[in-house]
């Protein structure tokens, strides 16, 4: 067992009081899986990958613990995580365009990075991990301007897994990407898995049909909590939360023809995290629901590996 | 009704402007009444300069554009019947004011002799023709509504004018899934009203979803067009067989595209020049860029 979160809340402070970002999430990762945590804006995906790096000033740790390897993080300590950040749990942030620092050759401020951190930098690892992901070794020379957005994005995931951490977290590293581009970072990503330089993977994003790819497991979020996870093929063959089917229902395809058929969305929009109303969250706008939708719906695991939060499921 | 002819447009970069950039370079295409043309292409291809020339919002550099046999000029009486709808719905209102002032703002421009009583219920009539509640959107400021909302409020605007052509730039995509599907929906019953929409993505799956006819750009030139079965499930150009082949599927795996192979227009090709495979369906020679001009 590589990650194990159990009953994690995080509140961000707002003046209108605090919002419920992350409402009571656990799970755990095994080594070696990639975990794909989709979700729409809002449900909380963001805030669980930044709380398991770095909290910024507007997040409170309200309670739940997360354990890495056997080892409990002190996510609420900004301080005490800095020993396990980069080493042990690491970064690739969406925008790469802007996590490099534009003054530096990249090949110095590897070095740099790297001397920050007590550690030297070995040369020909960097270079044949630079070959894995398809750079040439002339990158080290140039500054980062000079690279295509692609090429920071794959550059920056070196170097954020440079001291093989055990657990990444990839936060929507492809959307800002075009489609070919992001088939190459997707596949690089998997590559570190198979190498072995990340034991274990979250990788957040927006994109379900992405993720099915990409995953072993998908973890899909509503309103700050967990709706359902699975092994990827059967939350897209066999979803069985009523929110993950309408929105598998809702995602146009390349390839079908769509003449006179048309695709539905899913009527009214999430609710308010600042007062979440009790019970089940999808409740408003789920066509099934019913009396028993007031209570809470618990994380049952109703097949091997299948968990879903719904009572109808 | 919207004619695009070999369309350019060169900007000029680097120190005093001395070199040139040709972002878009012999694009033809048209848009007829009551048909959704989807513009597809990666960032840099020029796409989005497109719409921009079409609005009148930058130059062209050379060729024409008309609507119904009309150059663009930029005015009132342009506007009347070509609007854009763009990306980022959160930025197009003012955050100061209420969101309904967008039609308040048409209404004084352009149907200052309308009554007060009128106007309102054409306005609420058009909210509900894209699928809006008016009492729910009308008189709210523009953070309380969704974006998904606002987007469609921004498409009621431009649906109070006597419009014939929407150019809708990469409107879904920030949007989530869920609310996405309802305003290409909204699109595609436009079109049933007899209005042409040139809908410009990067997205290959909703552009197959929404359009009847598909332009692939590539670096500023047309590499395949023709009715959007036809090209997405026939593809010729080598360009246009790796997107597709890069677009993540739900129920099928990767496939890596076939390699490039020799190209059957090659031979007789000149810059520019389209090559129709099949009836509805052109093509451009796969190496161009090696091509005598």
């Amino acid at each position: 067992m590589s990650l194990q979160v159990d009953d994690l809340r995080v509140y961000y402070r707002t003046l209108k009081g605090d919002v419920k970002a992350l409402d009571g999430v656990s799970f755990s990762m095994e080594d070696g899986e990639i975990l794909g945590l989709a979700g729409e804006s809002g449900c909380g995906k963001t805030t669980l990958g930044k709380s398991l790096i770095r909290m910024d000033g507007r997040m409170r740790h309200i309670g739940g613990t997360v354990e890495l390897d056997g080892r409990e993080l002190p996510i609420g300590d900004d301080r005490r995580m800095n020993d396990f950040r980069f080493r042990e749990v690491s970064l690739i942030p969406q925008y790469s365009m802007s996590a490099m620092n534009p003054t530096r050759k990249i090949g110095r401020m590897v070095r740099e990075l790297l001397r920050s951190r007590g550690a030297t930098l070995d040369l020909d690892e960097l270079e044949s991990r630079l070959s894995l992901v398809e750079l040439p070794h002339a990158v080290l020379d140039r500054y980062p301007i000079e690279l295509s957005g692609g090429m920071k994005q794959r550059m920056v995931m070196v170097i954020s897994t440079l001291l093989d951490p055990s657990l990444l977290i990839a936060d929507e590293v492809t959307s800002a990407l075009d489609v070919s581009t992001q088939k190459a970072v997707a596949r690089a990503l998997i590559g570190f898995r198979d190498a072995g330089f990340v034991k274990s993977m979250i990788f957040v994003t927006h994109d379900l049909a992405l993720t099915s790819h990409i995953a072993d497991t998908i973890m899909v979020m509503y309103a700050g909590k967990l709706a359902e996870k699975a092994p990827a093929t059967a939350i897209v063959k066999k979803p069985r939360h009523p929110y993950t089917k309408l929105l598998l229902d809702s995602l146009p395809e390349v390839g079908v023809r769509y003449t006179d058929k048309r695709l539905a969305g899913i009527a009214g929009s999430p609710p308010s995290l600042l007062d979440p109303p009790a019970g089940c969250r999808f409740r408003d706008r789920c066509p099934i629901a019913g009396e028993e939708c007031a209570q809470e719906p618990p994380m049952a695991e109703i097949e091997p590996n299948h968990f879903v939060a719904c009572w109808k499921a | 009704m919207l004619k695009l002819d070999n369309v350019t447009k060169v900007y000029k970069v680097g120190a005093f402007g001395g070199k040139v950039f040709a972002a878009v370079d012999g694009v033809s295409f048209d848009v007829q009444a009551g048909e959704v043309v989807s513009l597809i292409g990666e960032s840099g291809s020029g796409k989005s300069t497109i719409g921009k020339m079409i609005l009148g919002l930058a130059s062209i550099t050379g060729g024409s554009i008309t609507v119904d046999g009309v150059p663009v000029k930029p005015g009132k009486d342009y506007y009347r019947h070509v609007q854009g709808v763009f990306q980022d719905p959160f930025s197009c209102y003012n955050p100061v004011f209420k969101a309904d002032r967008v039609f308040r703002m048409i209404k004084e421009a352009y149907y200052p002799q309308v009554g007060e009583k009128e106007w309102d219920e054409r306005v609420r009539s058009t909210v509900r023709d894209v699928r809006l509640d008016p009492d729910q959107v009308l008189g709210r400021y523009p953070h309380q509504l969704s974006g998904g909302q606002l987007q469609r409020l921004l498409i009621a605007r431009a649906l109070l004018l006597d419009l014939k052509l929407l150019v809708a730039d990469e409107i879904t995509s920030m949007l989530d899934a869920s609310t996405r599907i309802d305003v290409l929906n909204l699109l595609a019953e436009l079109k049933e009203r007899g209005l042409g929409v040139l809908y410009v993505t990067h997205d290959l799956s909703l552009g197959n979803y929404l359009a009847e006819r598909t332009v692939v750009l590539r670096r500023g030139t047309v590499v395949e067009m023709g009715v959007t079965g036809k090209v997405f499930g026939n593809p010729l150009h080598p360009y246009t067989r790796q997107l597709l082949s890069a677009v993540p599927r739900l129920h099928s795996p990767w496939e890596d595209a076939a390699p490039m192979q020799t190209c059957h227009y090659h031979e007789n090709a000149a810059s520019g020049a389209m090559f129709e495979a099949e009836p509805g369906h052109l093509v451009a020679c796969a190496q161009l860029d090696a091509c005598p001009q």
